[in-house]
């Protein structure tokens, strides 16, 4: 029981530190221009398969090192060319724009990569069993991508309160006009901000690619969780997109390791009845099986009981 | 004084048959074309794209009522169209198995009144909250709903989905629902009855809150109303006509999955919606009519007819943010101020290079999916009936040239029939046809 505990603890950080990798810069992007990028998924999805591209040809390290740049870049340009443009006809626009970005940029993966899922494989460097607790192996590329995420934690944090740069943005957040009057190029904050926002997601796609699946569908797989977070976090605030990604991600690890369901608590208290055949999915469905909705059910619940989200201050 | 009675009377007697036909003559027109176009297009095909064009019209205007017209951006609106088709499917095989005297006719009524009913609930949870995040939480419902559609096996039925036959109810005046064109009738006469049923409620006091709603919220709370009721009526609203859609297609296909609640079937209704243009009602009609087209047309042709889908939409975000109704209105004062034709000749020159442009695009995406994808076919191709290699030199050059060729002409052309826009609309000021 205590080794499941550990393990599915560890492995909860480690989700929970790949989402807000992506969530970060999700948060930022919104606070500052008021724009949910729905195609951040999407980069996520692009760093992984740039850095598969990449290691094919000089190895997981350049790949690691190569393609989050390249994903900012791309994100950079969207903004530049797209989003600025599009800014004037209001937020709904950029939304739907954002999506229909999203849209198009899985279909040009499966044109360019095919709708199969990549050959994409952990470094012959990692590839070892890290440690052992009781009797399970954690392997050391799970323990090199949790360490990673909570390093880019780390330095996110420092350049956001303690550099000029981390300043300069905390102030366009909120006062982008007397930022600009200051002589500060704030459209242009915006585009770094953006792409740095793009390459973070590619950050996590590169590590994430190789332990999970590298697949044209990941992005689709991986945004609506993301949102979720922003959602539960509270729009728009970094600390809460911290705090509910980490939450996330250990409701979900957790919840494969529970195979229990309604009958069986029903049936520990001596109570067997079968329902209508219509209830007896629910009765019989384990919480194992239920893990991928129990973030919608959060969700729910937590916009009936705190609109706003967990930490989120402004109703948008 | 009962001279000037008798004078002003006169031309209001003719002039209400005048606003009779103003005001009701394109419904009639619209009773007529529905029913005399399956006479003229005859064959199969037709006849199943208009069943489903009349599908997706309700579909997508009731999707409107939510974006264009009370200003709620919905992610997730396949949720009601998906549960409307499940209810519906599972009320006719209980209806078929148990032996009820209830004919196929009124069955929408029930998928109708489910997506009233999920509204509500929904609704009352992600209603309290406007713009990004309402965005954010109908994704987020959405995707609880086709999380559950897999988990809960015996209402959902799983992947292969729950079959039905629509022969099988009380029949009404002989008719079985067996042959298409008698689907097609009762589409044809449900989407009729939608279309007026939500144009009316645009005309009433409460249509218009909507748009008070969605242009300013706190404005609208000082007038007295309260803004979250509206919204909430106008969600519930259009989960009602969205479940009438999706009963009729659970009708149609004789067979729903979870599919019908997913995120594609959102997407493409909101697709179908903004292409057509949210800003007017007539416009979701075109989306529905020209996005079901495409679909089923434009699938034969390529490969990779989404991402043509995709830029389509995400060029229209970019330019035309009102859609195609968007730019036909565009041009409705100078077609009252008689100064239209002065542009035409303008938007043919132009037509020229922009097709040249886009003939090099679409080149350069076939070529690459060819290159790509049919890795396996060899590199022998066509495009445009023209068979070539694509692994030489010469066609990826052709579509440089076409693509450099129509946007330089372009830029030369544009600022041309920018002038002559700007000509017939100050023509058209002076002539009073522009408000």
């Amino acid at each position: 029981m205590l080794e499941l505990v550990l393990v599915s603890t560890l492995n909860g950080v480690l989700y929970g530190m790949l989402l807000f990798l992506m969530a970060s810069g999700l948060t930022l992007i919104f606070s500052m221009m008021g724009v949910l990028n729905f195609a951040h998924a999407s980069f996520y999805m692009l760093g992984a398969f740039f850095g598969f591209q990449i290691s094919k040809y000089a190895g997981f390290w350049t790949g690691l090192i190569l393609a989050p740049p390249l994903a900012g870049v791309i994100g950079a340009l969207v903004e530049r060319y797209g989003l600025r443009n599009v800014h004037k006809h209001g937020h709904v626009a950029e939304l739907l724009f954002t999506f229909g970005l999203a849209f198009v940029m899985e279909e040009v993966v499966q044109i360019i990569w095919g709708k199969l899922p990549l050959d994409y494989r952990i470094p012959a460097a990692l590839d070892f069993s890290g440690f052992t607790i009781f009797s399970t192996n954690y392997p050391a590329y799970k323990m090199f991508m949790l360490l990673t995420a909570i390093g880019i934690f780390i330095v996110l944090l420092l350049i956001l309160t303690r550099t000029r740069v981390g300043l300069i943005i905390q102030a366009s957040l909120t006062h982008p006009h007397m930022v600009g009057a200051l002589g500060h190029n704030v459209p242009r904050i915006f585009m770094m901000v953006f792409g740095f926002g793009c390459a973070l997601a590619a950050v996590a796609g590169v590590i994430a690619g190789p332990a999970l699946v590298t697949q044209s569908n990941m992005a689709a797989l991986l945004g609506p969780i993301l949102f979720v977070v922003v959602v539960i976090g509270g729009l728009g605030s970094l600390s809460g997109a911290f705090v509910a990604s980490l939450l996330i991600g250990l409701l979900q690890t957790f919840a494969i390791a529970v195979n229990l369901s309604i009958a069986d608590v029903f049936g520990y208290f001596g109570v067997h009845t079968n329902p209508v055949p219509f209830l007896s999915d629910i009765w019989r469905v384990t919480v194992a099986q239920v893990g991928p909705i129990l973030p919608y059910l959060l969700l729910v619940l937590v916009l009936i009981f705190r609109p706003t989200g967990l930490m989120g201050t402004r109703d948008t | 004084m009962s001279e000037t009675v008798q004078t002003a009377s006169l031309p209001r007697s003719s002039s209400s048959v005048m606003g009779f036909v103003r005001s009701y003559g394109i419904w009639v027109a619209a009773f007529a074309l529905i029913f005399i176009l399956p006479r003229i297009f005859t064959s199969g095909f037709a006849l199943t794209a208009m069943s489903l064009m009349g599908i997706t019209i309700i579909f997508s205007l009731s999707y409107n009522m939510l974006l264009g017209q009370a200003g709620m951006l919905s992610f997730g609106h396949a949720v009601y169209y998906g549960l409307g088709g499940f209810l519906a499917v599972h009320a006719m095989n209980a209806i078929a198995s148990k032996g009820i005297a209830v004919p196929l006719p009124v069955i929408p009524l029930i998928g109708g009144i489910t997506g009233l009913i999920f509204g509500i609930i929904f609704g009352s949870v992600s209603t309290r909250r406007g713009g990004t995040a309402f965005a954010m939480i109908s994704l987020g419902l959405a995707e609880l709903v086709a999380s559950c559609a897999l988990i809960l096996r015996s209402f959902f039925g799983g992947e292969e989905g729950i079959t039905t036959n629509r022969t099988k109810l009380l029949r009404l005046f002989d008719l079985n629902f067996g042959p298409q064109y008698q689907v097609y009738y009762l589409i044809a006469f449900w989407c009729l009855i939608c279309v007026i049923a939500m144009y009316a409620l645009t005309r009433t006091p409460f249509g218009r809150m909507c748009n008070a709603v969605r242009e300013n919220f706190e404005r609208s709370e000082f007038v007295g109303y309260n803004p979250q009721l509206i919204r909430f009526i106008a969600f519930c609203l259009a989960g009602f006509f969205a479940g009438i859609a999706g009963s009729l297609a659970a009708i149609n296909f004789e067979i729903v999955n979870s599919s019908y609640v997913g995120a594609v079937q959102s997407g493409q209704v909101l697709l179908a919606a903004f292409i057509g243009g949210v800003g007017s009602f007539i416009g979701p009609v075109l989306g529905a009519v020209l996005v079901t087209y495409l679909q089923l047309t434009l699938s034969d042709i390529t490969e990779v007819w989404q991402l043509y889908f995709g830029l389509l939409f995400v060029g229209m975000v970019m330019f035309a943010p009102f859609g195609m109704a968007g730019i036909l209105m565009l041009h409705a004062p100078l077609l009252r101020a008689g100064t239209l034709w002065r542009l035409l000749p303008y938007y043919v020159i132009a037509f020229v290079p922009t097709l040249i442009m886009l003939t090099g695009f679409c080149l350069l995406i076939e070529l690459t999916v060819h290159v790509m994808v049919k890795a396996s076919d060899g590199p022998m191709m066509s495009f445009l009936r023209v068979t070539f290699d694509s692994h030489s030199f010469a066609p990826w050059a052709v579509s440089a040239a076409l693509i450099a060729t129509g946007y330089g002409l372009l830029r030369l052309i544009w600022p041309r029939v920018e002038s002559a826009w700007n000509d017939a609309m100050s023509l058209a000021r002076q002539r009073g046809g522009v408000a």
